[in-house]
């Protein structure tokens, strides 16, 4: 089970003013089971990619493989690549359109033509899973808080169960407590339901959090691609492009600088408190 | 653009009244020179009755084509737009026309050779009517198209008219635009990745389809409103009186050529139409 990429490009409004190179020759493979979290600033090709991968837009050159299948093959069906790789967008409650929270959850379901009965039990269990009780199922979206209302609409897509799962921004807007619970829910997502998770987001912190994977874009190229650890070493190449490392290992690098022989690759706060532990060892210092 | 693209291409194609960016004379014109030329030219169209006045305005048109740096091909997109209005009116005036020179006649239909000139001399209108004004748009930006039309219709003001507020409306209408296509857009994706489809099925189903669309299309149009509402009263905007302008309007050389070419043009038509034939 994998996705792949093979030398992909996408160019929006070709031969016009506006003509923009969104991604250039992009190789990727994504397998089942990784939580990837894909960084870059503004304007890098990171949605042109998410949207590529569940056939939203078409390549204008390359190749995309769904389990070893071309999803520009004239039989693949893109209805069940839609089910089966689920986008969640920015801000995605500005998507909920129905009257009460569990008919815009039943949306998803309904268009993949199940059963009525399925599309309920489905809907339901994806509002479970967010933590959107009972008692606010025929709600209006506008009568739920800013965070349910994120949270009902990632259910809209859970609910079709996809076993891909993108997600872009999902914390953008929300205050830390909303960001927490929405990053815990994808954990939740990856661990115990296997789910594969792409994790677009301009949060270091989030990403070397959660995630085992980090690709970097830069203008439509993927710049870095490995385990956090290896990718922020490079923190100097990321300040470059307009990124930067977690800022912990800023922390670490400042002490490695001022004499205290630490090692540096720490990329979250407990990572670093364990580098800090072993350099007091060593050193004997009581901490 | 197979059915899999969404709404990716739909939305993009939409070229007329749109600006396109570029350095050209045309660009440069004060946008009141643009506005009468292009109204005038448009009066035009409606008085020629001869073939060489056609020809005419088809080769003023070429050129100002030419003079604008705008590409011939992306101006030609925004007639794909309009080919169904098009075809609707042609379609009426050859089959349904009146003349002395029958050459079909079955029941309701009848063609004839006068019908068939008429259609064409329409078509012909329309194409130029469509391209010249799209010129227009492709050649100024909105804001300054505004600024041109307010200050153009200031005499209005004495009538009572508030033209500054009317400018600023529709200012604000065109900025808003390619904001909301790109909502839309981006709103039709969200749909599509949870299996929504906008393309097939017969115009019931169709129209029905598109509600997952425009709920939140609307909402979010309220939302911005709401909000621009609220940032230009934390600026105590209220109204035209009084109000300055950044870049007042102003003349230059450039645009007397302007308008002399324009007159010169409407001197030719006159000459064509009264002497010529």
């Amino acid at each position: 089970m994998s996705i792949r990429l093979e030398h992909v490009n996408y160019v929006y409004s070709s031969g016009t003013a506006y003509e923009k190179h969104a991604v250039k020759d992009l190789n990727i493979t994504i397998e089942s089971g990784e939580f990837i979290g894909i960084i870059g600033h503004t304007g890098s090709g990171k949605s042109t990619l998410t949207q590529l991968l569940n056939g939203l837009i078409k390549a204008t050159d390359g190749h995309i493989y769904y389990n070893d299948k071309s999803i520009y093959d004239k039989k693949f069906d893109m209805r069940q690549l839609r089910g089966q790789v689920g986008l969640v967008f920015q801000y995605p409650e500005h998507q909920l359109f129905e009257t009460s929270i569990i008919r815009d959850v039943s949306f998803g379901p309904a268009n993949m033509g199940l059963a009525k009965d399925e599309i309920e039990k489905r809907a339901k269990m994806a509002l479970m899973q967010v933590g959107i009780g009972e008692d606010l199922f025929e709600a209006s979206p506008f009568e739920l808080s800013g965070g349910q209302r994120r949270r009902a609409a990632i259910a809209g897509v859970l609910a079709m169960e996809p076993s891909y799962l993108i997600l872009d921004e999902p914390t953008a807007g929300l205050d830390p407590k909303g960001r927490e619970e929405i990053l815990e829910l994808i954990r939740w997502l990856h661990e115990t339901r296997h789910i594969t998770v792409l994790l677009v987001s301009h949060s270091m912190e989030d990403v070397a959090e959660y995630v085992n994977r980090i690709i970097v874009m830069n203008h439509g190229q993927i710049a870095f691609d490995g385990v956090p650890k290896e990718v922020f070493k490079n923190y100097r190449e990321l300040e470059k492009i307009g990124l930067a490392a977690p800022q912990v290992t800023y922390v670490m690098n400042q002490l490695k600088d001022n004499g205290f022989q630490v090692e540096t690759d720490a990329v979250t706060v407990e990572e670093a408190y364990e580098a800090i532990k072993v350099w007091a060892r060593k050193e004997g210092v009581i901490l | 653009m197979g059915k899999e693209r969404g709404g990716d291409i739909i939305i993009r194609d939409i070229t007329i009244g749109q600006y396109y960016p570029a350095k050209s004379v045309l660009h440069s014109l004060d946008p009141r020179v643009k506005l009468a030329g292009t109204f005038l030219y448009i009066i035009s169209l409606f008085i020629f009755e001869s073939l060489s006045g056609y020809v005419l305005a088809g080769l003023i048109l070429l050129l100002t084509i030419k003079a604008s740096h705008v590409p011939f091909s992306y101006i030609v997109k925004g007639l794909k737009s309009v080919v169904f209005v098009m075809m609707f009116a042609v379609f009426f005036n050859v089959f349904f026309s009146h003349g002395q020179h029958q050459l079909v006649k079955y029941g309701v239909i009848s063609i004839t050779v006068e019908g068939i000139e008429l259609a064409c001399f329409m078509a012909i209108r329309l194409v130029y009517l469509i391209l010249g004004s799209s010129l227009m748009t492709f050649t100024t930006t909105p804001n300054q198209l505004t600024d041109g039309l307010e200050k153009a219709l200031a005499p209005l003001n004495r009538l009572k008219i508030p033209v500054h507020e009317i400018a600023m409306m529709m200012s604000i209408a065109l900025r808003f635009i390619p904001i909301l296509l790109e909502e839309a857009d981006k709103i039709m994706k969200a749909q599509s990745a949870r299996g929504a489809d906008f393309e097939t099925g017969n115009l019931m189903t169709r129209a029905k389809r598109l509600v997952p669309l425009l709920v939140p299309l609307f909402i979010s149009a309220f939302r911005r409103a709401n909000d621009l509402a609220m940032a230009m009263e934390a600026r105590c905007y209220r109204g035209g009186e009084g109000r300055t302008k950044m870049k007042p309007l102003k003349y230059k050389r450039l645009d007397y050529v302007g308008y002399s070419l324009v007159a010169s043009y409407l001197g030719i038509v006159f000459v064509i139409e009264n002497y010529i034939i």
